[in-house]
């Protein structure tokens, strides 16, 4: 069994209220806080190596010092709670049941942060994780964590909740802001960024739910005890949302030093494949991240372990590796078509761009329009081509990394899963049921592929 | 101040210039095109990603190239900075591919668009685009709506540059259209039909890089190249408009009145509705002189402009310089004199 | 009334609201307050039949002291915002991968069969709708449906049948409370 900092206690009936989560040692992390300096704060979490459980995994102790105290504006903390990644679902799972360690984590970071006004930005559908924070959020008032002259120390914070209404590109840092300020999300051009200019012009840091989740143990039992857990650079615990055809879908904390393989197959975690039926892919980071092929899932191309890492999963480059990202841990059996996953996650792209750029704007929805032919048996082998040049297009020449987002997936599936595209083109009838891979998995047709017949027909 | 490098061409700049408008200032072919960014509104740029360019040196102090292209129009120089726009096949390449996506939705109506030759989009088609189109899905409409009897709304033709909610934002006391919806369902729109009515609203038809939004007092009256533009002034009474125009006429006919526009197809200062859409009379205006255009550009066609290489000829000056008598007899008449007749 | 169109002067904010509106105000510092209109946009949807007309949409904006554009501008840019009447009750499926993988597409044809409406209509008697929307963040309990504030996770066309009987049956509750 791996360590639980996040999940210690989230069985405990009653710890979605106050009381509860007070007497298994909750805020004391704010009253140690408030003793410290917030540099020294800054300097612990710096120790840990935490990095942002967002997707980007940027060093959050470094995030942190980038905030502008000079100016002597005022400086706010948010907390990125939009979470929309599909395959990712931890955020909403900690909220709605242990709401006030992302209380306990806002008021210490914004200690931290020295920030007097904070917010937590929730996605619209989470209506009811919503007022179970603003719930906690209350009760943290009503006991004095909040407020005026928190705990008689002269700091002041307010703390609010505030929620989204349905897009994906809010959680994108910029385009949260621009949300929070009840605008478009449109994301902002950067530089400059919002550590000098962010929400109302201020000083602003933004950080994901589990990242500030992390921040009460770190200043409890230090950054040391924390880089303790993990290797190299990974420090400490992760949350993994799995989900896709295995048997116990759900959110696990894992250390960052497990196996992958370890983390599939064994019981204690996510316990095999569902129904028993082989591994074809996996997505192990949220859709944004290029899928795996099974062969380089477990093994990296250099024939190592593959280990939950940030720096294992990234071996080999986009080539053979993939992205820990948000740890969205999806696993595919082999009766998914990977070009129907494509369209699909095309798709969601194509819906949840914002338009203000051209070539996401233009190439999100031409990929999927291409992606819907090629799934529908009306693609061509130039098609193929195309899709690979419509993707190089748009990665990197966008405002925002959705234009990445919407990139890799479609590159990743071209790199490894090419012969299924060409399947789609060459045998347009056999895929016209979209079971066609439960009824007749690619093992069975790919003999298809390849010969000479095939070609002929 | 910080040195830029941009094509090979260096130039110091204030700090805090952005790449485009170094490039700008040293002039030519290496300045990037620009389809969203607008010098006179604050804020514009970032968003139609043709003028990314290649940092193959960050500065001074961190010479490392920047891993992606960057828009020069939002991105600052630092000292040092060495700027690939011309010479960098990538940003060549990538170029192409955002001129195909501004493409794929644009309807290529320019027979009948008044934008046409004058269209910046055409430019960077002409430029940068191919021959055919890899797109085979029906492009993207829009339902019409009526923004009022002076302005004509094409949202098919937007390449959604959002100047004009800059212009309505800067310069008009309300905004009363704005961008809806998202992603490729964006749209320029008042949501319900309504006029939008102000006194610098038709500023938002020059600052258009394309034929969104065209004048509807010149709607289809004339192709722009069988215009003549002139530069013309008259007393305006609007505080914020110095009644400096360009008339665009045909014969003795003033066929539209534009504001002034530089090298960057920017107008010079935003001009009042009565100027523009109001004095479509001779009578109004005073009539400065010809408009430059660039050699290139399909409105000299006209040919009426044609500017031929310079020669001197001093003969009246060498010969008959202070002798009046001469020049008596000759009957030759002084330049300055005829200049006064 | 339920889907009739909302006459401009029918516009009336209860007091409840506007006492909610006023505590959402405060959460914002001053010259702000429009940072409320997310927030806000979803109570005054939630006491309108669950749409946002026009004469409403310009009432938000007079509470809020901001132009009636900016508020179209927002209510288009969001998919939560229902431009149009809908039904009562509105099933959201989640169609993104996960979902998927687990059989929503055929949940989805299952329901419009049985409620006998096509995607996205709404069926004769104003009750019903099915949607499809992209990821909902449930994706480890997939296939799941979003109706109101809350999910139905774990799906299957028994527990679908019985979640459509309790509606007829009123049982279903739409709102989390404030």
């Amino acid at each position: 069994m791996g360590r639980k900092i996040l999940t210690e206690h989230i069985n405990v009936p009653g710890i979605q209220g106050y009381e509860v989560y007070r007497q298994h040692g909750g805020y004391r992390s704010v009253e140690k806080a408030l003793k410290m300096t917030p540099n020294d704060i800054v300097e612990e979490v710096k120790k840990s190596g935490l990095r942002g459980r967002g997707g980007a995994g940027f060093p959050t102790g470094m995030k942190w010092s980038f905030i502008d105290k000079k100016s002597g504006r005022p400086r706010h903390l948010v907390c990125n709670a939009d979470e929309s990644e599909p395959g990712t679902f931890k955020d909403r799972y900690m909220m709605e049941k242990i709401p006030h360690l992302l209380v306990e984590g806002m008021i210490t970071s914004s200690i931290a942060l020295e920030a007097n006004l904070s917010y937590i930005y929730i996605r619209g559908e989470y209506m009811w994780v919503y007022r179970i924070l603003e719930r906690a959020i209350n009760e943290a008032y009503a006991k004095g964590w909040l407020g005026k002259n928190i705990q008689g120390s002269g700091y002041d914070l307010d703390l609010y909740v505030t929620c989204g209404a349905g897009a994906y590109i809010c959680g994108e840092e910029t385009a949260l802001i621009e949300s929070l300020e009840g605008k478009r999300g449109n994301p902002r051009i950067k530089p400059p960024f919002p550590a000098v200019v962010g929400l109302y012009g201020n000083p602003t840091v933004v950080n994901n739910v589990e990242t500030i989740m992390d921040i009460p143990w770190i200043v409890m039992n230090g950054g040391d005890e924390f880089a303790k857990i993990g290797i190299g650079k990974s420090t400490g615990t992760k949350l993994i949302s799995a989900s896709g055809h295995i048997r116990k879908p759900g959110v696990y904390e894992i250390d960052l030093s497990i196996s992958v393989e370890e983390f599939v197959m064994s019981d204690e975690y996510l316990g095999g494949m569902y129904s028993d039926r082989p591994l074809k892919a996996c997505v192990p980071g949220g859709s944004s991240v290029p899928i795996l092929p099974a062969e380089l899932l477990f093994k990296t191309a250099k024939g190592e372990q593959r280990m939950m890492t940030y720096e294992s999963m990234s071996d080999g480059g986009f080539a053979t590796g993939s992205m820990i990202g948000s740890g969205g841990f999806i696993i595919y059996d082999d009766t998914t078509c990977v070009v129907r996953n494509t369209w699909n996650f095309s798709r969601f792209y194509h819906h949840e761009s914002c338009g203000q750029c051209s070539p996401c704007r233009e190439g999100t929805g031409w990929m999927e329009k291409i992606l819907y032919r090629l799934e529908h048996g009306y693609g061509s082998q130039e098609d193929i081509d195309l899709l690979w040049d419509i993707q190089r297009k748009i990665e990197g020449n966008t405002i925002c990394p959705l234009g990445d987002a919407a990139a890799w997936p479609v590159a990743a599936a071209i790199r490894h899963f090419r012969h299924e595209f060409e399947y789609h083109v060459r045998y347009p009838e056999k895929i016209k049921d979209r079971k066609h891979f439960e009824y007749e998995p690619w093992e069975k047709v790919k003999h298809l592929m390849g010969t000479k017949e095939a070609v002929a027909v | 101040m910080p040195k830029v490098t941009i094509d090979g061409v260096s130039i110091e700049v204030e700090a805090g210039t952005t790449i485009l408008n170094a490039a700008r200032q040293i002039g030519g072919d290496l300045v990037p095109p620009a389809m969203c960014y607008y010098s006179k509104l604050k804020g514009s740029g970032g968003k139609c990603r043709v003028c990314l360019v290649e940092i193959s040196k960050g500065s001074e102090a961190n010479p490392n190239p920047m891993p992606k292209l960057q828009a020069s129009c939002c991105t600052p120089i630092a000292d040092g900075m060495e700027v690939k726009n011309m010479t960098s096949q990538k940003v060549q390449d990538m170029r192409k591919g955002v001129v195909e996506f501004l493409l794929i939705n644009h309807p290529l109506d320019c027979p009948i668009c008044d934008q046409a030759g004058e269209c910046d989009l055409q430019n960077l088609g002409f430029d940068y685009g191919a021959q055919t189109t890899r797109y085979q899905e029906g492009r993207r409409t829009f339902d019409r709506i009526d923004i009022g009897d002076k302005i004509q709304l094409h949202m098919n033709r937007c390449i959604l540059c959002y100047r004009c909610t800059y212009v309505a934002d800067q310069l008009t006391p309300h905004r009363d259209h704005g961008v809806l919806n998202r992603g490729d369902a964006s749209e320029i729109s008042t949501y319900i039909s309504h006029a939008i009515d102000n006194d610098f609203s038709g500023n938002m038809i020059d600052v258009c890089p394309v034929g969104a939004l065209t004048d509807k007092t010149f709607r289809f009256k004339s192709r722009v190249w069988f215009l003549k533009p002139y530069r013309a002034h008259r007393q305006c009474s609007h505080e914020k408009c110095n009644g400096q125009v360009d008339v665009w006429m045909f014969g003795n006919e003033i066929y539209r009145v534009t504001a002034r526009k530089d090298d960057y197809h920017e107008v010079e200062s935003f001009i009042c509705n009565e100027c523009r859409f109001d004095h479509k009379n001779n009578a109004d205006w005073t009539i400065e002189g010809p408009r430059k255009l660039e050699k290139w550009s399909v409105i000299n066609q006209g040919k009426y402009m044609k500017r031929t290489a310079e020669v001197n000829i001093d003969t009246e000056k060498a010969l008959l310089l202070g002798r009046n008598e001469d020049r008596k007899r000759l009957s030759m008449v002084a330049p300055e004199e005829a200049k006064k007749k | 009334m339920a889907l009739a169109e909302v006459k401009p002067e029918q516009v009336v904010f209860s007091e409840k609201l506007m006492k909610r509106i006023e505590e959402l105000k405060s959460h914002f510092p001053d010259g702000k307050k429009k940072s409320a209109l997310i927030t806000v946009l979803h109570e005054v949807q939630d006491e309108h039949q669950d749409w946002l007309s026009v004469p409403v949409m310009d009432k938000v904006a007079e509470v809020l002291g901001i132009k009636p554009i900016e508020v179209y501008e927002v209510v288009t840019f969001y998919s939560m915002y229902n431009q149009k009447p809908v039904g009562k009750y509105v099933f959201e499926f989640c169609r993104t991968s996960c979902c998927a993988t687990r059989g929503v597409e055929d949940l989805m044809e299952y329901t419009c069969q049985k409620l006998g409406v096509g995607m996205n209509e709404v069926t004769p008697d104003g009750m019903f709708q099915v949607k499809g929307v992209e990821c909902l963040g449930a994706c480890g309990y997939a296939p799941m449906l979003q109706l109101g504030d809350f999910y139905h996770e774990f799906l299957t066309k028994e527990k679908m049948d019985a979640l459509i009987e309790d509606c007829r049956a009123g049982k279903v509750e739409k709102l989390s409370k404030v």
